[in-house]
């Protein structure tokens, strides 16, 4: 049934190209310099065969493409079954193209423990890019919980002084949250049968699963929660800040860029798309929370003496915005959020590498240590200044696309979500310009910043992308939404029946 | 007069036992004052026959010696886990002996010894055999655990467990006399007839709940397993591994044998209560461990817990997700162990957890092999350990043991924590003073080869294992 064209093969090779990468990784010599080069050549060939899907992709499409469906264990039924969709697609393109830009700025910051690094980091890649390809719930859990070790031991052997307590706390988390989602993964495998997305939705959809009534606020919640403490939605966030100031440079970026959306992508694709009618009989509290998450998490971040962690707390609010995009079910607001996951995958983790280079030269994140930078280093200033920007949400670049997809979206649902929320993007700006201002502008308070040397071409290497990135997102937004779009339409399908249902129309 | 099959279906254990009692000839011969590899030569030639053995005898199913074994796919399912595990035990052994200067020859012998008990427990099917053969595999691990006979730790684990060990065979050999003045029989499938046929009599109750006390205590399952943390303490660490998955994996074949093979009344909340106990104590008692060795006492304590959720949850998936359990156990422990005994040195001087600090750094690899065996403990993907706890609980969800489940994933959740916690010193911790780290002799290297290689194959490809074991459960079931 299945042909071994590129087409279907190509899932595969873009997955597990990093981890090929990270087994010839073991043999190599303990020798910096080659294995630096080796991991970036790696993950810029997994960049460029990515490249593949986007330019391959049915545009105007829904349903899974580059679809692979091979048995893999047969007790019990599980298959090794790939395909992305629009939403996927793109999470997919985001980790390729954020992971080169990790090995990148992880050059010289990291110089014990090279090997290892740059194999973790490879592995955690692998396992960032299975879990959005993969279709069947096992395998996503495989893939989900194989993120977890890479991540853990990248805090907790690169971090900084409370690194192990961060990472401890980070893994502890997140395991103890997914070990309820394996509950819900196997009750639905015991009841349907399948491991299989479609098949199980199908079941689900279908209502030909016995115990559904009483057991789906279970399983709603048995996935939420698991993604809730990963996004993270307020009140599970308190493991983000530590691992995120803990971390070394490239697992913040990756750890906000990427893993972060494991939990929206995880929300939208499984408790949307599996439960629609628990979605929705849950989404006033769930937004609930994403807008108390949007607005306590920036007014945290405004506070924040610490650069790294003003980055983290901004995380937290930005991601309240993509919930609630999602939880607002409509069209607008779902191709918002998606959007929004990629937007703050560029933005944030380009921040998280300005912060860490800016860390290089002073080893502190202490704002208060800074001021007047813009003098010494005016390239990374504006550097610095377009980033902050394009996360501010400024119109022609992509944040201003994305955050007005999810207001508009939000206003439609209901007014009063779409004017909390609107705060959420008054708020944003104030603590980064805010910030901005004590860091680079007025008087050079300490001698040592006078001669802070400017980006160094391997920097600017790292962060051209992002800026490219940003701007085109933000100026030809439809390039990105076309794909999302038929994606987004599909997911919503059940819950626009059920609402011409309860409105009788 | 005695067919010469018969003596096919009980292959392995006469190589074994004629091996462990080469070993006990040449023993003498041998300078005492010079190394005893040349013994664990032959224990190594044994295990390595025993299992060629195995395999021979899989092609003679059937029953011998009137009735009382039987080769199934059941029996040679645990004669492979308890062989295989044997000869691991003998490589892990190999240096470990020199290291720590115990020079005793009947050590190998005794390891062979025990297996015979071990293997015939998996393949008897009379109550009375069966007690002989957990007599003979405890009588061995009793004298196992007290071969660092330098140290008063080792001295008082060994008699500990010896008084406390013959304690629960007497009660396992009560349950038998009860069991059999209940249905007048001693042979499993003539129990079965008879407690089928009529409602079983309060007697029968009392004597599979007397038999589990005895099983109960091989295994170390709550509330039996008081002595596990100072046992395992005080024995060598190959020993500890040993003991903590062949004997094991083979009680609980007894235990699937009397439970299941013979249709034994009244089990459900015995096991039920005892995989919760078990689970809860053995993961809150290895939170605050500092010893390596307790902690992975307390951790079998748990592991044997999740075991039992399978028995709870259903004859026929039930007994093939144990099964798969018990090999998986086997084969993370023996290596988890391994790598114990490696960097104990000297008189097992390094076994707490202070002396992990930074071995990532100093030995990068015994460290990495170190934490794949802890992952696959924690029930991680892409180990063995994800897979049995996997098996386990989709059986006890089929078999709507929902409340088990949920105390059972709780628990796998806690559990995750104090493996961490060694993780955390070996990679995340500076080095405290200097703890030697040995040169990895050849014969450690291939025993963490083997059940390194066996971990990660029963966590990418679990299918054939569990479709053996199921084909073994409706053999124990037929």
């Amino acid at each position: 049934m299945t042909t071994y064209s590129l087409d279907s093969a190509i899932l595969t090779v873009v997955t597990f190209i990093p981890l090929v990468g990270a087994i010839f990784l073991l043999f190599f010599p303990r020798r910096p310099r080659e294995i630096r080069g080796f991991a970036l050549l790696v993950s810029v060939v997994d960049f460029v065969v990515s490249l593949h899907l986007p330019w391959h992709f049915e545009r105007g499409q829904s349903g899974f493409q580059f679809d692979l469906n091979v048995p893999w264990i047969s007790t019990p039924n599980i298959h090794y079954h790939l395909g992305i969709d629009g939403i996927s697609m793109w999470l997919v393109l985001l980790t390729t193209f954020l992971t080169p830009l990790c090995v990148l700025i992880s050059w010289k910051s990291v110089h014990e423990r090279v090997k290892e690094f740059f194999i973790l980091l490879l592995v955690l890649e692998t396992a960032l890019l299975g879990v959005f390809v993969a279709l069947d719930l096992f395998l996503f859990y495989f893939f989900w919980e194989g993120t977890l070790i890479p991540m853990a031991l990248l805090i907790g052997m690169y971090g900084h002084e409370r690194r192990v307590y961060a990472a401890v706390k980070f893994f502890l988390y997140t395991m103890i949250a997914s070990v309820f989602m394996l509950g819900a993964i196997i009750w639905l495998y015991a009841n349907t049968g399948s491991f299989d997305f479609t098949t199980i939705q199908a079941a689900l959809h279908g209502g030909q699963v016995s115990g559904l009534a009483g057991a789906s606020i279970w399983l709603f919640l048995g996935f939420f929660i698991a993604f809730a403490v990963k996004v993270p939605l307020f009140p599970f966030h308190t493991w983000l800040p530590d691992a995120h100031v803990e971390a070394p440079t490239a697992g913040s970026v990756l750890l906000a860029g990427v893993l972060l959306k494991m939990g929206t992508y995880g929300l939208l694709r499984f408790n949307v798309g599996l439960f629609p009618e628990e979605a929705r009989r849950n989404a006033p509290w769930i937004i609930a929370l994403a807008i108390i998450g949007i607005i306590y998490g920036a007014l945290v971040a405004m506070v924040q003496p610490n650069l790294k962690k003003l980055v983290a707390y901004s995380s937290i609010s930005h991601l309240g915005f993509v919930v609630l995009g999602i939880f607002s079910f409509t069209q607008m607001g779902v191709d918002g959020a998606v959007y929004q996951m990629l937007n703050h995958g560029v933005s944030t983790g380009a921040l998280f590498m300005l912060v860490g280079i800016l860390y290089e030269r002073r080893h502190t994140f202490e704002i208060s240590e800074f001021g007047g930078l813009a003098t010494p280093m005016p390239v990374y200033s504006t550097f610095f200044m377009f980033i902050m920007l394009s996360s501010v949400g400024l119109p022609l670049l992509n944040g201003f696309v994305g955050e007005f997809l999810i207001l508009s979206g939000a206003f439609q649902a209901k007014a009063l979500y779409g004017i909390l929320a609107a705060t959420g993007v008054i708020w944003s700006a104030c603590y980064l310009l805010w910030m901005y201002q004590r860091v680079f502008f007025g008087e050079i308070k300490q001698d040592t910043n006078r001669s802070l040397p400017d980006l160094s071409t391997r920097e600017k290497v790292a962060l051209w992308p992002t800026a490219v990135a940003a701007l085109a997102m933000g100026v030809v937004p439809l390039l990105w939404l076309n794909p999302i779009e038929p994606a987004v339409r599909q997911v919503l399908a059940p819950m626009s029946q059920m609402m011409s249902q309860v409105m009788g129309r | 007069m005695i067919p010469g099959v018969d003596y096919i279906r009980v292959l392995p254990e006469l190589v074994l036992a004629i091996f462990g009692i080469i070993v006990m000839i040449v023993d003498p011969l041998l300078d005492p004052r010079k190394n005893q590899k040349p013994l664990g030569g032959i224990g190594l030639a044994g295990a390595i026959l025993a299992i060629v053995a195995t395999f021979f005898q899989a092609q003679y199913p059937g029953t011998a010696f009137y009735g009382m074994v039987r080769v199934d796919a059941f029996s040679i399912f645990f004669h492979l886990v308890v062989t295989v595990v044997v000869l691991l035990v003998i490589l892990t052994s190999y240096e470990y002996m020199d290291v720590q200067r115990i020079r005793a020859g009947e050590y190998y012998g005794l390891v062979l010894m025990g297996a015979v008990g071990m293997a015939l427990m998996s393949s008897a099917v009379e109550l009375v055999l069966i007690f002989i053969a957990l007599e003979i595999s405890s009588i061995a691990t009793y004298i196992l655990v007290g071969f660092r006979f330098r140290d008063a730790a080792s001295t008082e684990a060994s008699l500990k467990y010896f008084l406390l060990g013959s304690f629960a065979t007497a009660f396992f050999l009560y349950g038998v006399a009860l069991m059999f003045g209940a249905t007048g029989s001693t042979s499993i499938y003539t129990i079965a007839e008879v407690l089928r046929a009529a409602h079983p009599s309060t007697l029968a109750y009392v004597a599979v709940a007397l038999m589990f006390v005895g099983i109960g205590f091989k295994v170390a399952v709550s509330p039996f397993h008081v002595w596990t943390p100072d046992v395992y303490e005080g024995a060598p660490a190959p020993v500890v591994g040993y003991m903590s998955t062949a004997p094991k994996a083979a009680a609980f074949a007894v235990l699937l044998r009397i439970l299941f093979g013979a249709a034994s009344p009244g089990w459900f909340w015995l096991i039920w209560v005892s995989a919760a106990l078990s689970m809860t104590i053995g993961n809150i008692g290895a939170l605050v461990q500092n010893n390596v060795k307790r902690l992975l006492a307390y951790s079998s304590i748990a592991h044997a817990g999740y075991l039992l959720v399978a028995f709870a949850a259903a004859p026929q998936i039930g007994i093939s997700a144990s099964m798969f359990y018990a090999a998986a156990y086997a084969a993370m422990n023996v290596g988890a162990f391994a790598v114990v005994s490696h960097f104990a040195n000297i008189g097992e001087r390094y076994v707490t957890l202070d002396d992990y600090h930074g071995l990532g750094r100093r030995s990068p690899v015994l460290a990495a092999i170190l934490t794949i065996f802890l992952l696959s403990l924690i029930g991680i993907p892409v180990t063995g350990g994800f897979f049995a706890k996997f098996y386990v609980f989709s059986a006890a969800l089929k078999a709507n043991l929902v409340g088990l489940t949920i105390i059972g994933l709780i628990n796998s959740a806690i559990g995750a924590y104090y493996y961490l916690r060694i993780i955390v010193v070996m990679y995340m911790r500076e080095e405290r003073g200097v703890v030697p780290v040995m040169r990895i002799p050849p014969a450690l290297a291939t025993a963490l080869a083997i059940s390194l290689i066996a971990t990660i194959y029963l966590g990418v490809l679990p299918g054939q294992i569990l479709e053996y074991a199921s084909k073994s459960a409706s053999a124990l079931l037929r």
